[in-house]
């Protein structure tokens, strides 16, 4: 069987959770194929994820590691998938199913003729044939896709889908890629990077436990509170519409239907309501809580765990006590 | 300056959405259906190129026959006119196929940009602008939480997950937005009264070139296989806090722990 390829998102070299994440699923899927499980990497800094990823079973890593890469928009990536295409003979590739991947695989796929399936939460294997679930209607139903024929498959796999195992695995091949940028890829310049600093706090999309809040917060410095937790849980912040609109906190952070679609381990809400467009993204989390003040708030129908109280009195303490505990 | 704004019909979020049994797409004639709220928000930045511009704006959607009441809310915003394709041979097709529908429309157009969501509220696939800006063979800058044009130049403010990316292009070019960009105006009466007269192509696939064998639930290469409701969750439980906080902490942290969370 032919490779199968795995697109790392990374930062600066440090692979970002959903690689490893795919890589662990690629493997268990290419055992049962006896084909060999192939990263591919783009970017300043990425050749030095190849330890990292041999950690978690890819075998080779297809490399093009340049600040060129970095400095134009979508192109240098899809333009680098299509040289490992090319040289491996590989028909499938998965890609984390974030914004910007889903651009690359999104023009990729016209350059295969590739099918393309997005926001895959499982990926089992029947005869041969990669069969991709997925969440739709904001988690009320799950379809069950594939791609038809023998044409090449781009299968785009939700942060935390999911769980990461290390492997003991062997050296990591290193296939540097040497990628001539066209002229149209030049055409779409990154003129500057603006990250606001997190710290260590992790990406919402990505967090295992995300940390929300929402209107009932009452203003932005509530959502100083909600990071506090956060950071004891070493989780990630999420926020409502009624939140993000107020101006309270990036819309990046926004989760529901036309924010993120998130699916931690655990997530907390306090002060939402759990509108359907709100539960739209997060109701597929594994764990859900939530703090509200009324009893009738429609998220605690899909709370595991619901505490009807102030928010004010009931995280401060909570915060107190987890710090109490971890000493 | 020339905008086309692609807007799609997608169902009512706070409907039901039921699926057709026999093939696994959505059941349009059972829902309840309505103009992307992401499209919304296209919408309002192509009216304030109007505004601020000059911008002549047209209006693109893909789609059977009955969505023209979508057509005509989306002109009531105040656009100029509207294109719409339609055809038996376009249903059931996956964003890929959508793509090549809106890219061989937008091949009879002119155009310097063409304006989308960043994501439409139903199958959420984000595919499509990129898409079609490949298959035009044209810039895209998605994600825009800030869009400015000067001359030829486009340049966004593309949203990230530690910010945003400032990143520019030559039009003609695509640009897909997310809703921090701007907030959407109600359409006006007076809106809503002359959408109706506003001028409104319907076109078929022949009159684009395109041909059957290219798209549809039969020549898209994404297949929905079956599909079933998530299984329903066990109720959960809920704690009152007693007023001072400490009862629902106490109550958070026992579950946090019997859940191996700490
Ligand atoms: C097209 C469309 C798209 C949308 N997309 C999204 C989306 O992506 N994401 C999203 O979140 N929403 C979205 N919405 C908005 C959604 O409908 C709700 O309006 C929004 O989610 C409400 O946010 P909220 O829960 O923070 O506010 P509210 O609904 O006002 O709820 C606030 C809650 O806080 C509680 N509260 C108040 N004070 C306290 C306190 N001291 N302690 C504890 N609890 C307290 C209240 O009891 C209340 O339940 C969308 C709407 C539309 C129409
Ligand atoms: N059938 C369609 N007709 C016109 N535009 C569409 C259609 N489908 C998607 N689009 C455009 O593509 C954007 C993103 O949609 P999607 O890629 O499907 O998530 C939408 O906001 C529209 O601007």
């Amino acid at each position: 069987m032919s490779e199968l390829l795995v697109l790392i998102d990374h930062a600066g070299g440090a692979p970002r959770k959903v690689s490893t994440q795919m890589l662990t699923r690629a493997r268990v899927l290419a055992a049962a194929t006896v084909s060999p499980v192939s990263a591919v990497g783009v970017g300043a800094g990425a050749a030095r994820t190849a330890d990292r990823l041999g950690q978690f079973g890819a075998q080779k890593l297809y490399v093009w590691d340049s600040e060129e890469a970095t400095r134009y928009v979508t192109l240098p990536v899809v333009e680098a998938l299509q040289q490992v295409f090319e040289r491996s003979g590989a028909r499938r590739l998965l890609f984390p199913s974030t914004n910007f991947h889903k651009d690359v695989a999104a023009r990729l796929a016209v350059r295969l003729g590739a099918g393309i399936i997005t926001d895959a939460s499982d990926l089992q294997l029947s005869d041969g044939d990669m069969i991709v679930s997925k969440d739709v209607f904001g988690g009320a139903t799950i379809t069950r896709s594939h791609v038809r024929g023998d044409r090449p498959a781009l299968i785009g796999v939700k942060p935390n889908a999911f769980a990461a195992e290390e492997v003991a695995g062997g050296p990591v091949e290193v296939v540097d890629l040497d990628v001539a940028l066209s002229d149209e890829a030049r055409r779409s310049r990154v003129v500057e990077v603006v990250a606001q600093a997190a710290g260590d706090r992790p990406d919402v999309g990505e967090a295992s436990i995300v940390v929300a809040g929402g209107r009932g917060l009452g203003d932005a410095s509530g959502f100083e509170l909600i990071g506090e937790l956060a950071d004891v849980l070493g989780a990630g912040v999420g926020a409502s519409r009624a939140a993000a609109d107020a101006g309270w906190i990036p819309h990046r952070h926004q989760i529901g239907q036309t924010g993120k679609t998130v699916a931690p381990q655990l997530y907390i809400g306090a002060g939402i309501s759990g509108a359907i467009q709100h539960r739209a993204g997060m109701q597929t989390s594994q764990l859900i809580v939530a703090i509200n003040k009324d009893p009738e708030a429609p998220i605690f129908q899909i709370a595991d765990l619901g505490v009807v109280g102030d928010l004010y009195k009931v995280v401060p303490r909570l915060i107190e006590e987890i710090r109490r505990r971890q000493g | 300056m020339k905008v086309i704004v692609p807007v799609k019909r997608v169902p009512d979020t706070a409907g039901d959405k039921p699926l057709d049994p026999h093939d696994g797409t959505l059941d349009r004639d059972r829902v309840e259906m309505v103009l992307c709220p992401m499209n919304e928000y296209s919408i309002e930045e192509a009216v304030r190129l109007k505004e601020q511009h000059g911008a002549e704006v047209r209006v693109l959607l893909v789609g059977p026959q009955s969505a023209q009441s979508v057509v005509r809310k989306a002109l009531s915003y105040g656009l100029d006119s509207a294109v719409q394709i339609s055809d038996d041979a376009i249903a059931g097709s996956d964003a890929i196929a959508t793509a090549k529908v809106i890219a061989a429309a937008l091949r009879q157009e002119e155009f310097d940009l063409i304006l989308m969501g960043a994501q439409a509220t139903d199958a959420r696939t984000s595919i499509v602008p990129a898409a079609v800006a490949e298959l035009l063979g044209l810039p895209a800058l998605t994600y825009a939480r800030r869009l400015q044009i000067d001359g030829d130049r486009v340049t966004v403010d593309r949203e990230s997950d530690e910010g945003w990316d400032v990143v520019e292009s030559t039009l003609p070019a695509v640009v897909s937005v997310v809703e921090a960009i701007n907030e959407p105006r109600y359409p006006s009466f007076k809106g809503i009264m002359a959408a109706k007269s506003k001028p409104l192509d319907v076109k078929q696939l022949s009159e684009l070139g395109l041909d059957a064998s290219e798209v549809g639930l039969a020549h898209s290469w994404a297949e929905v296989l079956d599909f079933e409701p998530r299984p329903p969750k066990e109720p959960g439980r809920q704690v009152h806090d007693d007023g001072t906080g400490e009862v629902g902490a106490q109550a958070l942290v026992d579950w946090l722990v019997e859940h191996k969370i700490l």
